[in-house]
């Protein structure tokens, strides 16, 4: 059952844990977000790494879209700069997002199950145009030229590419944590999410607020899904397999909390890589044992403040 | 005629209906059709116990069928008679079940839909990769369906006949569920949980039970899943099917007992349907969420008779009284 690995895989699986961690940190920092904030059961977070990750492979790769009925094709100019294209991709899928949570999921504010049946909707159909525009194969971009070599350290290479998402990760891990708890916006945030009511009494716009927020956590989740793409590759079923690790991130480091995704990220990153290397027949099974261990000692997660 | 006695007519006549479903339809594919809404409505039936009367939605009941699908099968290749994989695997699934329920439990609300879904895809994961236990994409065949007094199931009228027997048992523990004091004191922790927490009752346990309830006919389902298709693999497992399971009860009206039947008749014919003229059910699927939601949020059953009564009013209102508009809001 148990695959032995030396100490020299061991540290490629480090360095890929570690770049898996940082993917899933950008994943479900917005879900965190979304769901552990907002409290919306945001089924879609899968789909928007999936569309997001679509649309960056298309650019990346300059590709042809055929649509079959109606039959069109749609020519996409190739660009290199897979930043730039990640950041392209975000803005579109963040428009979706904003779209989606100001005219449809909004009026369904604190009512759960209909927001469920919305989003897994939304889910379903992103998933079958996905497959209906971009087909069943897998895509998968070259590594960027820029990013494509080794660093050498303690006698091992270590690709360059991995070690850019773990920076990506960390400046973002940052980015957000200053947005939340430091800026004017990240006060009106948690505001907002802790006393709607009071919060518009003094002026904030938390309709507006909670839109921008969704959007962000959209486009971050689109984000991930470029910058993993050359690395993951894209393929129909990415998005249904994103989203109960991003969950489990959540459920694992507490909701809402963003310390808790980063730490929650990386040991999901770890416990995913190492255990599909040595059990690969009980990967999954191996998943659910930290989430079985917080829920039974710690059902807030590692980091999470006690709701009542 | 009385409501009592018009209610008793009523059950008698659906009960002859059912009865003789493979005599006036004849067509094997009918038959069968009518053998997938049965078994897929003891599936709706069970997850409207969480859904509907406990307060708790579920997304992981896909993977609970696979925890009955998946020993079953395994247990006849394996050797087993049918009587013992059966009952082995509804032990599994109830034992899992309570594992997951102790899990699911330590949240209530969007927590508990969003464990439960963890779950379910850790199920799926678990039967799509660990391909030495559960062969993976390839699936599991199930060669033989039982036979049961001398009735083989091989026939669709034969599997018509067994199917209809579990839904009419599944349906009269539903009946029983509802007007018991546990199922009254399932819907109490569903509308005021405190409240009931105060007056004694231990909320936990209570809904503990009812997912144990609702767990052990899912497994049936999951059972007659199995033996219709004489075949199990990933698929059963996945989210669609939860989401199907989930569509059911909503479109035909949660917490009500013919709501759930109405709606796994509804999504079965469409999916029937629909598959006959285009290959993205999951784009309808979604579709169909989005517009329950926008327009019929109570169910369809419940919700195409609100409208027909606001079309009719209308009508009438406009006839009688014209010029004047008409009272009422469209959703609530």
């Amino acid at each position: 059952m148990m695959t032995q690995i030396t100490a020299v895989q061991a540290a490629i699986l480090a360095m890929n844990s570690i770049a898996l961690g940082g993917l899933l940190f950008l994943l479900s920092a917005g879900f965190s977000l979304i769901f552990g904030l907002m409290r919306i059961p945001n089924l879609m977070h899968g789909s928007f790494f999936m569309l997001g990750a679509y649309i960056g492979v298309s650019f990346l790769t300059g590709a042809t879209i055929r649509w079959q009925n109606p039959p069109f094709t749609l020519q996409i100019w190739k660009i290199e700069n897979i930043f730039l294209v990640a950041l392209i991709s975000a803005a579109i899928v963040a428009a979706i997002g904003a779209l989606i949570e100001r005219y449809l999921l909004r009026r369904l504010e604190g009512q759960i199950l209909p927001q469920v049946l919305l989003t897994l909707g939304f889910a379903l159909i992103i998933s079958d145009l996905c497959l209906m525009a971009w087909t069943g194969d897998p895509w998968q971009p070259p590594t960027p030229a820029a990013f494509a070599g080794a660093v050498q350290a303690m006698g091992l290479f270590f690709p360059l590419y991995r070690l850019v998402i773990l920076a990506v990760a960390v400046v973002a891990a940052i980015a957000l944590w200053l947005m939340v708890d430091w800026t004017r916006l990240g006060a009106m945030i948690r505001a907002g999410v802790d006393d709607p009511a009071i919060a518009r009494v003094v002026g904030i716009k938390v309709s507006q607020l909670f839109t921008l927020v969704f959007a962000l956590g959209a486009g971050l989740a689109a984000f991930a899904g470029v910058l993993g793409a050359p690395y993951l590759s894209v393929y129909p079923g990415v998005d249904f397999e994103m989203l109960p690790l991003a969950l489990i991130v959540v459920i694992l480091g507490g909701s809402g909390s963003l310390l808790g995704a980063l730490v929650g990220s990386f040991i999901i990153g770890f416990i995913f890589n190492f255990g599909q290397a040595m059990f690969p027949d009980l990967a999954y099974v191996i998943l659910f044992l930290p989430m079985l261990l917080v829920l039974v000692l710690r059902p807030q997660g590692l980091f999470g403040r006690m709701v009542a | 005629m009385n409501g009592k006695a018009r209610r008793y007519a009523a059950v008698a006549v659906a009960l002859l209906l059912l009865v003789t479903v493979p005599i006036w339809v004849r067509n094997a594919y009918y038959v069968n059709i009518a053998s997938q809404i049965l078994l897929w409505a003891i599936g709706a039936l069970a997850l409207n116990v969480l859904v509907g009367y406990a307060g708790l939605t579920s997304l992981g009941h896909a993977g609970l069928i696979a925890m009955a699908g998946y020993p079953a099968a395994l247990l006849l290749a394996g050797g087993y008679g049918h009587f013992v994989a059966d009952i082995g695997a509804l032990v599994i699934t109830v034992a899992s079940t309570a594992v997951f329920a102790v899990l699911s439990l330590r949240a209530t609300g969007i927590g508990f839909l969003m464990i439960t879904l963890a779950i379910g895809q850790i199920i799926w994961g678990i039967a799509y990769r660990w391909a030495g236990l559960t062969n993976g994409d390839n699936g599991i065949n199930v060669s033989t369906r039982p036979v049961i007094f001398g009735m083989s199931l091989d026939s669709a009228a034969g599997f018509y006949f067994f199917t209809l027997v579990c839904f009419l048992l599944a349906l009269l523990t539903m009946m029983a569920f509802v007007r018991s004091p546990f199922g009254a004191s399932v819907r109490g922790t569903r509308d005021q949980a405190r409240r009931m927490s105060a007056l004694g009752y231990n909320v936990w346990v209570i809904r503990f039970l009812a997912i144990l309830f609702s767990g052990f006919w899912t497994g049936v389902c999951g059972l007659l899943f199995i033996y219709y298709n004489q075949f199990i693999s990933p698929q059963v497992a996945a989210l669609t099917t939860s989401a199907e399971l989930l569509l059911m009860v909503i479109s035909g009206g949660t917490a009500t007992l013919l709501g759930p039947i109405a709606g796994a008749a509804i999504v079965v014919i469409m999916k029937n349907v629909v598959s006959a003229y285009i290959e993205r059910w999951n784009l309808v699927l979604g579709v169909i969420f989005i517009l329950i939601i926008t327009f019929m949020p109570e169910g369809l059953v419940p919700g195409i008779a609100r409208l027909w009564r606001l079309g009719w009013n209308a009508l009438r209102n406009r006839a009688s009284m014209p010029g004047v508009p008409v009272q009422g809001k469209g959703a609530p």
